[in-house]
């Protein structure tokens, strides 16, 4: 336990929870702004793993991080129609088909892998942008400006996302389709157009968030992204539906994921004991759903599919 | 369309046979929309073929022939279909309530762990005896699994749908614990498996000389048990009330978190048995972690949702449904060896089979709809 309390295990720590906090923001924040209309997206850590599959595969074979985020976001793209044409047109039941798009994800993901890679080849991984300046800053500067432009990038999402939501005519509609979709489409706001946008923006943001795991790991195999997708929307809940309150909880899980690591990486938690300390973000999620459920409440329209002819 | 009254009486006539052909149709409905669901994923699974550079033909025959070719075949995919049954007539339970459980992978966990330590713990019991002990201790394993979540919606307001998807994961993490601790095997294996367990707990085989065991039995029982509890039973009445409309059924006095509690419980104990008997009617007859929580539930906990969905949320109907997707987990085993096409397919293909059959409820009850209208239509002028 000694060991833990050093300046330097202790930077390492929050630095890595800041890094390992940027896929549940990603995945979280997009699935917050698609609950705000109304829509549960359950098929975020499916879409996680294709986008994580996708990114690992381009880098395999191209060699090129950009490119490889550019194919992430055309799955997500790919995955949010798909899930449109499910959702908007068949309106199915969205705690379900959500489960669908899960499995297709952890199935074609671990076939994909098998066929095409076989043996885990691992990759280039992300290298960290240190900001000038700022990361000389002793202690501060490592934990919070020596990370990858990723995770810059998705907390730099927080602001822009909370504003797109609160102050945007866009951000409006969305809200006014998730609470109540009858009263915008007599207002002649487009209901499944309003979704459809949310839909894509969640998906192409869960599949980058599949795409972070997998270049901050360096690699690929079954099931990468081990329940963080699902963490993720568990979090919107946490976060009362807000990307703020999606980061904090976001930052809350990056920091448990660190401390697990770094007390195996110390032996302080060994063997079949790390399989116990695996179960914490799981006991945490429903420990965080206790406190947070009816308080606030969820947006009124969420799951409920609009038919004009009801 | 013409105006009611003004039609002539060949009119009326015709309208009439055609109402009640109408009529003799609607059953129909119920069954061919999700089978064209499944036809459709399976057309979306012979595009993934091609895409994998394999004939989706062959691919399908070898599916077809290796799931249904002879009896030892059919033995195979019953058993396969065991837990689908099992925890798909629990999941009939917990829709029909209103609650969705998507909680059956860490339910069959909780039931397997419960039944796996009752048969460590007392292992001399003759076989009368304990295999029913360690059905029941499946049972009660995942209907505490069940039950947990059941509890939090109803009293806390806890959302079941997140709540169960983390009991999953708890549940898995827990095992491969205890399966490197506690209930690991004595030498020094490092295979995440208990010992063989006592024999006097093994489901006995079935006669015919296939593999069949009375786990085929068992789930067929609880499937009859299930349609009894909920449309035979007070009890059945008060959870598809509520599930039906939770607001009314509290102003009539119905205890409405009690139930959900309770349908939790029972959805969570179904699932428990199938984990009993994939440890006691598997062929090692261990309870083995290897190749994850996956690799032990079979993605059973999921893929009894869709075979639940499949059968109309009615219990009975589960079991014809389980055998459809228990032939295509058998015969994908055999696509595997015959294509080399990895059964992680298999996984892939049920998830687009959840995706379509979810989507295409909302058809069925569209359809289903317009067909008693017509019927109803035309009926209401016969009478008049």
């Amino acid at each position: 336990m000694g060991d833990f309390f050093t300046v330097s295990a202790l930077v390492v720590t929050f630095a890595s929870g800041i890094r390992l906090a940027t896929p549940f923001l990603l995945a979280s924040l997009g699935e917050t702004l698609g609950q705000r209309s109304g829509v549960l997206n359950l098929g975020v850590e499916g879409v996680m793993l294709l986008g994580a599959f996708g990114a690992y595969y381009t880098v395999l074979k191209a060699g090129s991080q950009p490119l490889a985020l550019l194919v992430a976001i055309a799955i997500g793209i790919v995955m949010g129609l798909l899930y449109a044409v499910v959702t908007l047109v068949m309106q199915a039941e969205q705690g379900i088909s959500g489960i669908g798009v899960f499995l297709f994800g952890l199935g074609f993901t671990d076939l994909a892998f098998q066929k095409w890679v076989g043996t885990p080849i691992p990759i280039a991984r992300l290298e960290p942008w240190p900001i000038p300046g700022l990361s000389d800053i002793p202690v501060i500067g490592e934990v919070l400006f020596q990370h990858n432009p990723l995770v810059y990038g998705a907390f730099l999402l927080v602001p822009i996302m909370t504003y797109l939501i609160s102050r945007t005519t866009f951000g409006l509609n969305v809200r006014a389709v998730g609470e109540t979709p009858e009263a915008a489409d007599t207002l002649g706001v487009s209901v499944n157009g309003t979704r459809l946008v949310t839909i894509i923006v969640a998906n192409v943001l869960a599949s980058l968030a599949g795409a972070v795991v997998a270049l901050e790991v360096g690699n690929f195999q079954q099931n990468l992204t081990a329940g963080r997708g699902f963490i993720a929307i568990a979090l919107v809940y946490f976060g009362a539906w807000r990307p703020f309150g999606a980061m904090v909880g976001s930052l809350l899980f990056g920091f448990v994921l660190a401390l697990v690591n770094q007390w195996g990486a110390l032996g302080i938690i060994s063997g079949s004991a790390s399989s116990l300390a695996a179960m914490a973000p799981a006991v945490l999620t429903i420990v965080v759903l206790v406190f947070i459920s009816n308080r606030v409440g969820q947006p009124a329209a969420l799951t409920r599919p609009f038919d004009r002819s009801n | 369309m013409t105006v009611r009254g003004v039609k002539n009486d060949a009119e009326v006539e015709l309208e009439h046979s055609a109402a009640s052909s109408l009529a003799r149709l609607r059953p129909f409905v119920g069954l061919a929309v999700p089978l064209l669901a499944v036809a459709a994923a399976l057309a979306v699974g012979a595009i993934m073929l091609l895409a994998l550079g394999t004939s989706p033909i062959e691919g399908y025959r070898a599916m077809i022939t290796g799931s249904l070719g002879g009896a030892d075949k059919l033995a195979d995919t019953a058993i396969k279909a065991m837990p689908l049954m099992l925890v798909g007539v629990g999941i009939c339970i917990a829709f029909r309530a209103g609650v969705i459980n998507i909680g059956g992978e860490g339910q069959i966990i909780a039931g397997a762990i419960l039944s796996t330590s009752t048969a460590l713990l007392v292992p001399d019991l003759p076989s009368a005896i304990l295999i029913p002990m360690v059905l029941i201790a499946g049972a009660i394993g995942g209907g505490i699994w069940g039950a947990i979540p059941g509890g939090l919606k109803a009293y806390l307001g806890v959302n079941e749908i997140l709540s169960t998807i983390m009991m999953n994961i708890i549940a898995a993490h827990f095992l491969s614990f205890l399966l490197q601790d506690l209930l690991i095997a004595e030498g020094d294996v490092k295979i995440q498996q208990t010992e063989r367990l006592s024999e006097n707990a093994d489901l006995p085989l079935l006669p015919g000389g296939t593999r069949l065991h009375l786990g085929f039995i068992i789930a067929l029982l609880v499937a009859v048990a299930a349609y009894i509890l909920l449309f035979r039973s007070t009890l059945g009445v008060r959870l598809r009330a509520v599930g039906h409309n939770p607001h009314a059924s509290r102003y009539a006095g119905m205890p409405v978190q009690r139930s959900i509690v309770e349908a939790l419980a029972f959805s969570g104990a179904c699932a428990g048995i199938a984990g009993a008997v994939l440890v006691f009617g598997s062929q090692s007859h261990r309870l083995i972690g290897e190749g994850g929580a996956a690799g032990f539930t079979q993605s059973a906990g999921f893929n009894g949702i869709v075979t639940a969905l499949f059968g109309g949320l009615h219990p009975l109907a589960t079991v014809p449904a389980s055998f459809l997707f228990g032939a295509m987990l058998n015969g994908g085993i055999a696509m595997q060896r015959a294509v080399q096409v990895p059964s992680a397919m298999i996984i892939a293909l049920n998830g687009v089979v959840v995706i379509f059959v979810v989507g295409s409820l909302r058809l069925r009850e569209r359809l289903q709809r317009w067909f008693d209208d017509r019927v109803g239509i035309e009926t209401s002028k016969e009478r008049a």
